[in-house]
């Protein structure tokens, strides 16, 4: 088995079924109609990566797991997303900043990835890029309407971002299993994927009248499985029907 | 019981038999857009005959949509009901699927069904700027607006016309 590669692809597979779990508990809960059926369909998009993905890291690893064993049997210690993921949703202006600062990075990773010299994660970023388009637009609009909004939602996006900053930097740090992978051609150069990510935020939040807080202080460790307080209470709900009655089918 | 097709079909492509699995497979819609038949929408990608059996070969359209599921379902239900027994159904991603893919009798059904179908190629538009001047289904004004880029299914967006007030589904271009 490839272990770089593997991680690579567990990485990619955890950061949007967290993202879509996330995003997905909003269903019922939109501020109005329109806007809990794009929550819910941008979720639906995440998901459906998540098991394209997982499905291949199950594949890479060679031992039988399936997508639904890698997100359903696995614990805490071994999911391997971003903090930045598994924040609880707050407000919709926290839920907005959120998914604009990972739309972004989403959108210029796979923009990079669809040349990917491992094919099958070439095949999955070309597709999953044309829905990132869509949902990096729908939420740098939302951006632009709550940070030149009104006062009251400038104010709780401007509380968003400052939240949501340091949990950023973690997006961009290159570990050995990144610089391996990038070696190989088969993963993306972060450094370039910072600058375009860079570019993005700027443009976005000076069409929203925002400032780009500074940031004191970063989070990571994502990663190698260290987890915030909040990661155990979303598996506990994410994972309870299949603990429950393992290999249960609809 | 119609017979049931087995081992004694030959190995590879006989162009015969396949065009008769696709007759069969004609009758597979998508089952949010019922008008539309799989290979209308473009996620037909291939027939084969494979060690006896027959296998389909799919694309999804959108990564997450749950009707790629009822697809493969359905496929496999109307292939066995017409005597086809060994059925493999498989899902390929690259390259990935495109509203360009849709026939123009895709089109058409769907203009019919009162679905503005995709305006223009989706391989020549940035999918980040919204689409605009779309004619209305029903009274054919161009004065409409985009009320909701999400609509009832992913591959729809809702849009609302300003002469005669009626909202209609805009199929996007992916």
């Amino acid at each position: 088995m490839n272990r770089d590669l593997f991680q690579y692809v567990i990485r990619l597979g955890d950061n949007a079924l967290i993202n879509g779990q996330r995003l997905a508990e909003w269903c019922g809960r939109g501020p109005f109609l329109e806007e809990d059926l794009a929550m819910t369909n941008t979720a639906l998009d995440l998901i459906g990566r998540a098991r394209m993905l997982l499905s291949y890291a199950g594949e890479v690893e060679g031992k039988g797991r399936s997508e639904d064993d890698l997100a359903y049997f696995r614990n805490e210690r071994e999911f391997r997303n971003f903090h930045i993921m598994e924040l609880p949703v707050g407000d919709f202006a926290f839920t907005t900043a959120r998914q604009f600062l990972v739309d972004a990075y989403d959108y210029h990773y796979y923009l990079a990835l669809q040349d990917s010299a491992d094919a099958t994660l070439a095949a999955i970023a070309a597709k999953t890029l044309k829905e990132c388009e869509y949902h990096l637009r729908h939420s740098s609009e939302w951006m632009v309407r709550l940070g030149d909004g009104t006062g009251e939602s400038h104010e709780r996006v401007t509380r968003a971002v400052t939240e949501l900053m340091p949990f950023t930097a973690e997006l961009f740090a290159a570990d050995e299993v990144d610089r391996t992978m990038q070696e190989q051609g088969i993963g993306v150069d972060l450094d370039s994927i910072e600058t375009s990510w860079n570019k993005e935020v700027e443009r976005v939040f000076c069409e929203a009248t925002l400032e780009r807080p500074p940031t004191s202080f970063t989070r990571g460790g994502g990663r190698q499985g260290l987890h915030s307080e909040h990661m155990g209470f979303l598996l506990a709900e994410m994972q309870s029907l299949q603990r429950t009655y393992p290999g249960l089918n609809w | 019981m119609a017979a049931v097709h087995t081992t004694e079909l030959p190995a590879g492509r006989n162009e015969d038999a396949i065009n008769e699995v696709r007759r069969v497979l004609e009758r597979v819609t998508d089952p949010e857009i019922p008008v539309l038949t799989i290979a209308d929408l473009g996620i037909l990608r291939d027939v084969l005959w494979n060690d006896g059996g027959i296998q389909v070969i799919i694309t999804p359209t959108y990564s997450g949509c749950p009707a790629m599921q009822t697809i493969e379902q359905d496929i496999r239900a109307e292939l066995n009901r017409n005597g086809y027994a060994d059925v493999e159904v498989k899902t390929q991603l690259a390259p990935p699927w495109t509203t360009d893919w849709l026939s123009a009798a895709g089109r058409e059904k769907l203009l019919e069904y009162g679905i503005v179908p995709p305006a223009g190629s989706s391989a020549k538009q940035d999918l980040r700027v919204p689409v605009t001047g779309l004619a209305c289904p029903r009274c054919q004004s161009a004065d409409t607006v985009e009320i909701s880029r999400f609509g009832s299914t992913p591959c729809k967006a809702l849009y609302r016309c300003n002469a005669c007030l009626e909202p209609f589904d805009y199929f996007k271009c992916l």
